[in-house]
């Protein structure tokens, strides 16, 4: 393992993140914290997962996309983010694609992702989830 | 008030998070036997410096002058040799290693590094041109740099002219950049931002000239011998206090058992006593007799 590997896998065992099993089509829960003036509390951020990016290290983030009053929104959380108060998986999604940007063109009924019934959590990861 | 500074090998970048939610890009450099390798002094040489160390190299890829100096020197042959300018009360003995505690967390550093060489690079490229635009008459030329000055008066084109050349591999510095975190263990230090050169490029790190000298900056260098004998001195006060308390347990101990044994000579005694009370005379006889 070279340096920058050792002190990033440090720097995650550090943190003590608990990161769910998640991909793209997934729908998730984001806890996000929100600073307002002194005061700091958690803002809950709902969507669906269009895109995960840099894989699970230290540099991962990933895209969480919903239609909020009528209007699409999206927003990259970094996932080893100290402002991340918990991820929570809403409802597993079917789709044949890692990056689902194809949403964004889409309203409404043809927007709808299939749900994933014969979901299985990886070995070892159903611990964590 | 100048003080050494260090030569380093950049090792890559990452990002740490802080507590409070920001995330910060790092350059990760490493202190490798960094020691001090010759001084000069202003009565030898006219100025004052010390030349530090840093890697290890073959000796046997080692020229033959370098080894001679290297082993007047007492260390090991290095991979990289670089003067530092210190004042002449910063003078650092020679084969003194120094330790990633030389820089402190927050502190302000310049590092000066080789860039990445580009080749020969366009001017576009090389001095942010515009280059010419992509249609209206414009054939073939639509990165080139333009006009590069007037006409029969001067007759020539300026010295100093930007024009397409070789780009990179030059030395750079890279002024004010702050400490994030230091690791003397691993003899790491984590700097926020870019610093020049390609991962395994050796680097220099100095105080930085436009920031005034911070206060707690360790003079003249934070050395692994001084860091040793502080250790070292924490070990054999813990060591002291440690033979204190037994000291002070023992003496407990065996003032409680003086106490015991007192008490067992008091009561032996009353027993004594109490069986001379019932003969009185032979007991003390016999005692006489013994």
């Amino acid at each position: 393992m070279n340096l920058i590997a050792q002190i990033e896998a440090e720097q995650i065992a550090g943190l003590g993140k608990d990161i769910p099993d998640f991909k793209p089509g997934d729908t998730i829960r984001v806890g996000y914290k929100v600073t307002e003036g002194t005061r700091t509390r958690v803002q809950n951020y709902e969507g669906v997962c269009i895109s995960r990016k840099n894989g699970v290290g230290i540099a991962g983030s990933f895209t969480v996309r919903k239609i909020s009053f009528g209007e699409g929104v999206e927003r990259v959380f970094p996932l080893y983010s100290t402002n991340i108060e918990e991820i929570t998986v809403v409802r597993r999604g079917k789709v044949r694609r890692a990056k689902l940007y194809y949403l964004r063109a889409r309203r409404g009924k043809s927007a709808r992702i299939a749900e994933d019934s014969t979901y299985k959590p990886k070995d070892g990861a159903e611990a964590s989830a | 008030m100048l003080r050494s500074g260090v030569i380093a090998k950049k090792v890559g970048m990452t990002r740490l998070f802080m507590e409070d939610g920001r995330q910060v890009p790092v350059t990760v450099l490493q202190l490798d036997k960094l020691q001090v390798v010759a001084q000069r002094t202003a009565e030898k040489d006219g100025y004052s410096a010390v030349q530090l160390g840093a890697g290890t190299a073959k000796a046997k890829r080692t020229p033959a002058p370098m080894r001679g100096h290297f082993a007047a020197a007492k260390v090991e042959p290095k991979r990289k040799v670089a003067e530092f300018r210190v004042d002449p009360e910063n003078m650092i003995n020679v084969g003194e290693e120094i330790t990633a505690n030389h820089y402190f967390e927050g502190q302000f550093v310049d590092v000066s590094g080789t860039s990445i060489g580009k080749g020969f690079a366009g001017a576009m490229k090389r001095h942010n041109f515009g280059g010419l635009r992509a249609s209206h008459g414009v054939s073939i030329s639509h990165r080139s740099h333009g006009s590069t000055g007037q006409c029969q008066d001067p007759g020539r084109v300026f010295k100093g002219k930007k024009m397409a050349g070789h780009m990179g591999a030059a030395r750079v510095t890279t002024q004010n950049l702050q400490v994030i975190r230091t690791d003397a263990d691993r003899g790491l230090i984590m700097v926020k931002g870019a610093v020049p050169g390609s991962k395994g490029g050796w680097v220099t790190i100095k105080d930085a000239v436009k920031k005034p000298f911070p206060e707690n900056a360790i003079l003249p260098a934070a050395l692994k011998s001084a860091a040793e004998e502080a250790a070292k001195a924490a070990e054999e006060a813990a060591a002291a206090a440690a033979a204190e308390a037994e000291a002070e347990a023992k003496r407990l101990a065996e003032e409680q058992a003086a106490q015991e044994a007192a008490a067992l000579a008091e009561a032996e005694e009353q027993i004594a006593d109490e069986s001379s009370d019932t003969d009185n005379s032979d007991a003390e006889k016999k005692d006489g007799e013994e």
